[in-house]
Order: structure tokens, then sequence, then C-alpha cells
């Protein structure tokens, strides 16, 4: 069972809070000229956005299959029984894959860093340990973002559609988009403003299946392809090792005769 | 010995200095302060162009090392050896470059430990690492024979075989992972280049780039070097290059074709003017060039028809890896100087490190040399980076 957010944004009265506690919480400075920024960054994990006052959250989706974790070649990314997907940095190599790979461009850089690390939400993984909610779920005056199990919330957010389908847009997003995620977003607008990738782009197939379909070929491939290299490289030496040897016979023969 | 301040000798210090430089600003600076790299454009040009173009433009070396050692083609014999120090040279400069792009470089060793096989990234890195080792045995012979060591020629005569087939293996799977590594951002990369067949493509450019890049070299050495040009294998490699352009064309042509946007392709956008300058350079052009007996006979042709096929594939991987985020991203994005001077910096390492190569070591046949040996002698007597250098933009 794996722990998720739930985030409504008709019920976000745009305070960011959960910002504040997310400061707190990852020990990253905030003020109120990072409180202006409107864009995630290495000292901001999560941003609410305004657009004529329609409210929108964002943060890493803790993707069910998430492609940062596959794609890092020293498996500094993981995901968690527990469902946050966490960052050992001391693992990492620096080479920015899982920055390319994001399909939600979450993972951020610290670029004028000499020692530097990928920054993104982590979901408050000591807090879950301790039995506690996100730090930003707990700050959240109104329950806009909320915690739980993800199979709960997914049916609570269902029911708040059904029992007010004329203030949501009939659908969950982050239920199937690219295999299903943690972050799970109800809205009257569409995400695809406030900078969310469109569900019809990214798609329903887990992200690291794309890499995938070709990487688990590569266990056959190589005793293949081997053996076919070594087979040209026999049958072009033997030819030659062949001719060399009728060409000596040959000579013996003339040479006897 | 004397080092002349000649013209290109100037070039190779102003470069080597403002590399130096941007080198500092990496290092005490940072990635930031040194790049125009951002949270939005996370691969720069030193990905584009170190690692995508490098490893590419280094093909040569496995594809000259296929033709003779693997097929038994020996009319091709001469060029394996300058081949196979590009490709030795290119790798070690490759992996100097990727300390410069990694944030963390001193860790780039937690690749052997912390293993995660589901990565590309990391296949790609096991296999540059091996196939870098598998080069220095292949190139090992230009030294051993320096210095007369006869005992170590017999130990690398043995294990030749199986050198030539783990080389090919590993230059297959890295040349085509490069572009699996885009396989994962459907939604990122524009849909003129991202395919699924990206891997394919590399891979198959990466045997047309191996040719044009031995043709391109064998007529620059002649030239720096004062060697007699070898025509009629230059011509043979020519061949194989239409053959290997007409295929990697039809593929390209296939993949349009098949994921229906040939009319996408025809419409003017931003992108469309870089595949056309991308298809025009790398196919149009020097497939067309090639088709006439005359230029396949002609050593400038050859030469010619072989740079513009690299520039092309060039700008295909420059398409692959910046061009095609920008719609995605929202903005351009565009090298910083300091990118750009220790790209420069590293090329230049190259052309100088050939040079001392070609000098020291007994990279090109020794029979031919002696015909020549007034004309090497002359060379030679003109300092260390001065030969290569002095005719590197010719």
């Amino acid at each position: 069972m794996s722990k998720a957010l739930l985030y409504d944004a008709t019920m976000c009265i745009g305070c960011k809070q959960c910002e504040v506690a997310c400061a707190q919480q990852n020990k990253l400075p905030y003020n109120d000229t990072i409180a202006g920024e409107p864009v995630q960054s290495e000292h901001k994990f999560t941003v609410v956005l305004n657009r004529n006052d329609k409210f929108m959250r964002r943060l890493c989706m803790h993707c069910e299959h998430p492609a940062c974790a596959s794609v890092c070649p020293v498996g500094a990314l993981h995901k968690t029984s527990e469902g946050p997907v966490v960052y050992d940095v001391w693992k990492c190599i620096g080479c920015r894959y899982c920055m390319t790979a994001c399909a939600f461009a979450q993972p951020k850089y610290e670029w004028l860093s000499l020692n530097p690390r990928i920054r993104k939400c982590i979901m408050c993984p000591d807090r879950l340990a301790a039995g506690k909610p996100t730090a930003c779920a707990e700050a959240c005056p109104t329950g806009a973002t909320k915690f739980g199990e993800r199979d709960d919330l997914i049916k609570e957010a269902q029911e708040r559609i059904r029992q007010n389908p004329s203030t949501y847009l009939p659908r969950v997003y982050g239920l199937n988009e690219v295999g299903g995620t943690c972050v799970l977003i109800l809205s009257s607008v569409n995400v695809e403003d406030f900078g969310y990738p469109s569900s019809a782009k990214i798609g329903d197939a887990p992200m690291p299946e794309y890499t995938g379909r070709v990487m688990e070929r590569i266990p056959d491939f190589v005793p293949l392809w081997s053996l076919v290299l070594g087979g040209i490289y026999w049958i072009s030496h033997r030819r030659q090792e062949v001719a060399a040897a009728e060409a000596e016979e040959r000579k013996k023969k003339g040479g006897a005769r | 010995m004397k080092l002349k301040l000649t013209f290109w000798n100037a070039v190779f210090i102003v470069i080597m200095a403002l590399g130096l430089y941007a080198t500092y600003v990496r290092f005490f600076r940072g990635l930031g302060a040194v790049s125009n790299m951002s949270d939005q454009f996370p691969w720069g040009l030193w990905i584009g162009f170190d690692l995508l173009c490098g490893v590419m433009l280094a093909a040569g070396g496995f594809c000259m090392v296929g033709a003779v050692y693997l097929f038994n083609v020996e009319r091709l014999h001469s060029v394996v050896r300058p081949a196979v120090l590009t490709a030795f040279l290119g790798y070690v400069l490759f992996i100097v470059g990727l300390l410069f792009d990694l944030g963390r470089p001193w860790y780039i060793w937690h690749q052997l430990i912390y293993m995660n096989p589901h990565s590309v990234m990391f296949e790609v890195g096991i296999c540059v690492m091996s196939y870098t080792t598998v080069l220095f045995f292949e190139f090992l012979p230009n030294v051993l024979e320096r210095f007369n060591l006869r005992s170590g020629i017999k130990w690398i005569k043995k294990i030749y075989p199986v050198l030539i087939v783990l080389g090919i293996l590993l230059s297959t799977l890295h040349q085509s992972s490069l572009g699996s590594l885009y396989l994962i951002m459907p939604s990122k990369l524009h849909p003129f280049w991202y395919s699924p067949a990206l891997p394919f493509f590399f891979f198959g450019s990466a045997i047309a780039v191996g040719l044009a890049m031995t043709i391109f070299e064998s007529t620059q050495s002649a030239k720096a070097f004062g060697r007699h040009l070898e025509l009629p294998v230059l011509v043979e490699l020519g061949g194989a290059l239409l053959v290997a352009l007409w295929v990697n064309a039809l593929l390209r042509f296939e993949d349009f074709f098949h994921r229906g946007i040939l009319g996408q392709i025809i419409k003017p956008s931003y992108e469309a003017y870089f595949l056309w300058l991308e298809l025009a350079l790398a196919f149009v052009i020097p497939i067309a060039m090639l088709s006439f007996k005359r230029v396949r006979l002609s050593p400038e042709g050859l030469y010619l028809a072989s740079v513009i096929s690299l520039l092309g594939f060039i700008t295909n991987r420059l398409n692959v890896s910046l061009i095609g985020f920008e719609t995605y991203v929202g903005h351009h994005y565009v090298p910083k100087w300091t990118e750009f001077s220790v790209t420069l910096m590293i090329i230049a390492m190259g052309f100088a490190l050939f040079a001392l190569a070609v000098k020291y070591l007994p990279i090109f046949p020794v029979e031919k040399r002696a015909v020549n040996l007034v004309l090497d002698a002359e060379t030679v007597s003109q300092g260390v980076p001065a030969p290569v250098l002095s005719h590197a933009g010719d």
C-alpha cells in the first residue's frame, strides 16, 4: 500500500502554508522574495501558482513507476515501498539524466554549488516513518492537500467528482498518467494551464518501459552478437588459412612433378 | 627541439588559455557559472557535442577494425592504425569532457559499484569504460613496436581476436544506446527526432560517420604529414560510404513515413529548418555528389562529400540533444562562450596528441614511410603540434 497526496485545487486558497512548511521540513530558506517566485527551484520544492484567481500546486508526483529512478546510472533515486521517491545524495554522480527523463520536470539542480545535489520533494520520508502526514498536508488549513493511502484517496476523489460534477473537471490527474502517480489532482480548470504535461502527451504507459523495451533485450543480444561476430571472424580467417594451405599443397605437388 | 610560433601554434595557445580559464570557472564557480545550462536545459553543448558527437566521430575505430580484422579486408590495412588511434584519443578525451559535465565527477567510479542495470546511462558508462580499455590494448602494439617489445606483441596477437569481437560488441551497444538515452523523453523531444528507432539511427549513422571520418582523417594526415595519399583505399571507403548513406537515408524516410509526419516535415517551421539542414548535409548533398563516378574517384570529391556528411550527422546529434527540446522548454538554449572554449580545448588537445603519436609511434605503415622520408623529416623539424594544426582548418 503506498501513501499519496490528494490536492484539490478548488479548496486551495493560495495561502502558501504548504510552501512554508515544506521549506521548514527540508531546511530551505523562505522569505517574501522566495514566496513570490512562481517556479520551483533547488530552494523551492513546491509552489502554489495563481492564474486568474485559480490556484494550482506543483510538486514531485512520486510516480508509481518513476522515470528518474529507472534512468539513474547509480541508483541514487529510488521508490520506497511506502510511496515516496527518495534521493541518496552520496551515490549521485551528477549526470542529470533524471532531470531530462522526468516528464514533470521535477528534479532541480544546485547549479552554483561545487558539490551539487539534485533537489526535489521527497515526501517527508522521516515523517511518514513516524506515522505522520507530510509537512504540507499537515500545514494546509483547508484540507486542499490531503495525505492518505493512495487507494482511499482515489475513491475519495472520484466521490467528490460524483457529488459535485459541476465543480470539477471529470478526471483525477495522476490516476493513470505515466502508470499512475502518488500525487493526485482534482481541479475545475485544466492542470495543463499551469505547466503540467497533458495526459495525452505523456500517456498512461509507465515511462521506464520506453527504455526498458530496449534494455531487456541486451542480455540476449550480447551472447548472440558475440557469436555472430566470432563466426564472421572465424569464417573470414578460415578462408584465408585454407587458401594458404591449398597454395602450399599446389607448390608441393608442383615441386614433386 | 625548437618550437616555432606559427599561426596555428598561436591559435592553439589561445584556445588552451581560454580553455584553462573556463576550467577554472567550472571547478571553482560551478556548472551554473560556466554554462547556460539550467533546470530547463539540464543537458547542453557538452552532452550534445562532446558526448554524442565525440563518440560518433570516434566510430572509425570499430568500423575499420571490423572491416580489416573481422571481415579480413586486407586492402584497407593502412587505415586501421590511424583509425584506432583516433578512436582511442577520442574516447579518452570524451571521458575528460565528461569530467567537466558531471556535477560530481569525483564519484564517476560509483558506476562500477552502485549499478542500476535498468539505466541506459549505466550501460553507456560501462561500455565506454570497457571499450576505452579495449582500444588501449588495440593501440598498445604501436607502443610495443616502438620499443621493440616482442613478447608483448606476441601476447597481444594472441588475444587480438577477443579484443576485436569485444570492441565491436561494445561499440554496437553504446553507439546505439546513446540513441536509447532519449527514448524515455517522448513528451519532450520533438517528433521530428523522437522515434522508437533512435538506437538504430544512432548505430547506423555511426557506421556512415566511421567511414566518412576515416576518409577525412586519411586525407588530412596525408596533407599534414606530407604522406602519399592511398587513393584506392579512399575510393573503396567512398563506395561503402555511399551505401551506408543510402541505408541511413532510407531508414529515416521509412520512419517518417511510418509515423505519418511526412506532411509536417515539408511545412516550414523552426524545427523543420534544422531538419532540412540535417537531411541536406547528411544525405542529399553527399549522396548526390558520390553518385557521380568522377567525384567518387577524386580525392577532393571524396574529402568534400565526407566532410559535408560529417557536418550533417553532427547537426543530427545537436538536433536530437538541443534543438529538439526548445519547443518543449519554450525558449532557446545558446551555449555560453566558456562552454565552447572547453569543447575547443578538448578538440585542440586531440589534434596535438594525434600529431605527437604520429611523430613518435609507428602509426602509419613503415614501408610507405621510406618513400616520403624527405617530407617526413621536413614536417618533423617544424615542431610538435605545428604539422597537424597548420592544416587543421583546410
